[in-house]
């Protein structure tokens, strides 16, 4: 061996460990300081009381002699007032509903588009999957903002179906500002992110499978519950968690589109962080927020191990 | 040759009888996919309990033909008769036949004892008798501690176990087996070919079986069709096809072979037996007894196969035998026996097996050394096609 590191010169070498212990290191340094201390610096303010000063909370952070007086002044009266006051109760759990029931129905739209772009011939495939895509090319926000324009009483939706006679010239179709808009914004902004992992589910799965289950028996709707969606769950738990997480702290939508009585979380963060200025309250609602994410996450991740 | 303890074949040759009912009939199958013919107007018929092969190379059509009686693909023109029953249009999940498939196609999210169980699951058989069915399966392949295993936990040669103890479990009337053996080393592969015969016997089954592997073609078929480019070159015993290729095309496809383009020189019986005919070749002239129907001044390919010729330095006593000089060229040792290939003055080379009876190292005859090749009248034979 010492030959060996003798023929090889060290330069070289050298130079490889390092650029190698950068890819590991780059990703790293990257989350430490975009989410990890971001996340540390709200924890902190959730357990601060407000302040009519800038920054609106206290204490601030001034020194490392003071450090002591610092960390007694840290409470966990926001938790409590959030668990007093069931307008923040009623949001978590009006969240994960609303989330819950999206999740579903991305799922029922989802699954079919999937499986119909997994067996489209090899050659259309790529286009179809661009269109799947192709929304991203514009605004997020100009896209929900449509729906505005579609789902509002005098919109084209009502328009639509007065002129094919499905409604009377003096009806309205009354689904703006209520859930019903949500769930379409929702369903809408996020099906991508459903199709996209089933379909890659799919899309892998060896077609002889099911051409095994034909010729031992098995029907072709049978073996669809037999042997293509068993085979898919990867896929259903990564698009179920893809959607179900992002969609439960969902503002832009529930905003735009829903009413007055759409509680989400998003909204009640919004509120308590622009409209109250009650920063450490906000972030208290957030904190909780994210450790109701994260036990879904886990078990995600927790499959996913499972499955490799 | 090593294993000469397979199972006892048995006379059967029921194609020779002319009253046989066929169990499967393709009857002028054609199957085009696009432009692309695949089957043409094919006609072909298996008999029960027979041990069938398909053999060619890929592309001739040969899967897609076992495809279509698996009710995978539908044949554009034909019909494939089952027991005298038209079968087009019936779906696979309707079908009595199995498949093993040649990547096995296990499920994947399975064990082993539930892939065994799934086709006999869809037949709602009670569960007491799928379970004895199973353990059955599992004996007759020999993997009863792998029962709870999941395909991916398997090594090749198991994997292909289960696929055949699954395609095998619903007893059915025809086993497919689409390459069955080729993802095997040769020593398992071997072995493997031994145990689907002996099973073909005591389950009483037909099997037809898709290769391209002629060497695996010979030894499991009571019958083979060779194919190429969608059509049947030859169907016949694997001794006649070897002994007797009726074309270029099968002569060269299976085995080794000498193949001499000539013209038909002569006919008469003035050379011996009658039906004895003489191939000119370029100076060369050979005589084959029972050559043809081949008529003077066609053009014809003598073959022969290379164990049946003579290598000796001495020249032939009788100088009417057929004979071949020239220089050793190359020879090849694969331990049963040695293959010379010698190259005649105008560059011709033909090649000779002798088999290795004695335990020589230095052989008699080397390279560069001046050999005569001969052969007698019956050993070649004279192909039109």
């Amino acid at each position: 061996m010492a030959n060996v590191a003798e023929a090889n010169p060290a330069p070289h070498t050298g130079g490889h460990s390092w650029t190698r212990w950068l890819v590991v290191v780059v990703p790293y340094v990257w989350l430490i300081l975009f989410f990890v201390a971001p996340f540390l610096i709200i924890l902190k303010i959730s357990f601060s009381d407000t302040a009519i000063s800038i920054p609106p909370y206290t204490p601030v952070f001034e020194g490392f002699g003071a450090i002591g007086d610092f960390f007694s002044q840290l409470d966990f009266e926001n938790y409590i007032f959030l668990t007093e006051d069931p307008l923040y109760i009623w949001s978590y759990l009006s969240s994960l509903r609303i989330a819950a029931i999206s999740t579903l129905l991305l799922l029922l739209i989802g699954y079919p588009m999937a499986l119909a772009m997994a067996r489209a011939p090899t050659s259309i495939r790529p286009t179809l999957v661009m269109l799947v895509i192709l929304p991203f090319w514009t605004s997020f926000l100009i896209r929900v903002y449509a729906w505005i324009g579609i789902l509002k009483p005098d919109g084209l939706l009502t328009l639509a179906l007065q002129t094919i006679g499905l409604m009377g010239p003096d009806q309205q179709v009354q689904i703006f500002r209520t859930d019903y808009a949500v769930f379409i914004g929702i369903v809408y902004s996020y099906l991508p992110f459903m199709v996209l992992p089933l379909y890659s589910a799919l899309e892998k799965m060896d077609n002889s499978l099911l051409e095994a289950a034909s010729d031992l028996g098995c029907p072709p709707w049978k073996a669809f519950w037999k042997i293509t969606f068993p085979l898919s769950l990867p896929g259903v738990i990564a698009g179920s968690m893809i959607c179900f997480i992002p969609i439960t702290g969902e503002f832009v939508i529930p905003d735009l589109l829903g009413g007055a009585d759409t509680l989400m979380i998003g909204k009640t963060l919004w509120t308590e962080f622009f409209g109250n200025r009650d920063w450490p309250l906000a972030s208290a609602v957030a904190v909780i927020l994210l450790i109701m994410l994260v036990v879904p996450i886990m078990i995600f991740q927790n499959q996913q191990k499972k499955v490799v | 040759m090593a294993k000469s303890l397979g199972p006892v074949k048995r006379k059967f040759s029921p194609w020779t009888d002319p009253n046989a009912v066929p169990f499967i009939r393709f009857e002028n199958i054609t199957k085009r996919f696009g432009d692309f013919v695949a089957v043409d107007n094919l006609t072909l018929d298996i008999y029960e309990r027979e041990f069938f092969s398909l053999l060619g190379p890929s592309g001739c059509g040969k899967t897609t033909l076992m495809r279509m009686l698996a009710g995978f693909e539908e044949p554009t023109e034909g019909r494939i008769l089952l027991q005298g029953q038209d079968i087009s249009g019936v779906p696979p999940y309707r079908r009595p036949t199995n498949m093993m498939f040649q990547s096995y196609a296990l499920f994947p999210h399975m064990s082993v004892e539930k892939n065994i169980a799934f086709g006999l699951e869809q037949d709602n058989m009670p569960k007491g008798e799928i379970n004895a069915r199973v353990q059955e399966m599992l004996k007759l392949v020999k993997l009863e501690q792998f029962a709870k295993r999941k395909p991916n936990q398997l090594s090749g040669g198991q994997r292909q176990r289960v696929a055949l103890a699954r395609s095998l479990a619903k007893r059915p009337k025809v086993l497919l087996l689409d390459e069955p053996l080729g993802a095997l080393d040769k020593k398992l592969r071997e072995e493997t070919q031994f145990e689907l015969m002996d099973l073909q016997q005591t389950l009483g089954m037909t099997f037809l079986i898709v290769t391209h592997d002629q060497e695996e073609a010979m030894t499991v078929s009571d019958r083979i069709a060779v194919m190429d480019k969608g059509i049947i070159m030859q169907v016949a015993t694997p001794a006649e096809i070897y002994e007797a290729p009726n074309s270029r095309y099968v002569a060269d496809f299976i085995g080794d072979i000498n193949i001499i383009e000539g013209t038909i020189a002569d006919t008469t019986s003035a050379l011996g037996a009658p039906g004895t005919v003489k191939i000119e070749s370029d100076g060369l002239s050979i005589a084959v007894d029972q050559g043809s129907q081949a008529v003077k001044g066609d053009q014809v390919a003598f073959a022969i196969r290379p164990e049946k010729v003579r290598i000796s330095q001495d020249a032939p006593a009788d100088p009417s035998v057929n004979s071949f000089y020239g220089e050793v060229w190359d020879i090849g040792y694969l331990g049963d026996f040695s293959l010379f290939i010698v190259r005649s003055k105008d560059g011709r080379f033909m090649r000779a097996a002798q088999a290795n009876v004695s335990r020589l190292v230095d052989r008699p005859i080397t390279f560069e050394d001046m050999v005569w090749l001969t052969w007698p009248r019956d050993a070649g034979l004279v192909l039109t096609r």
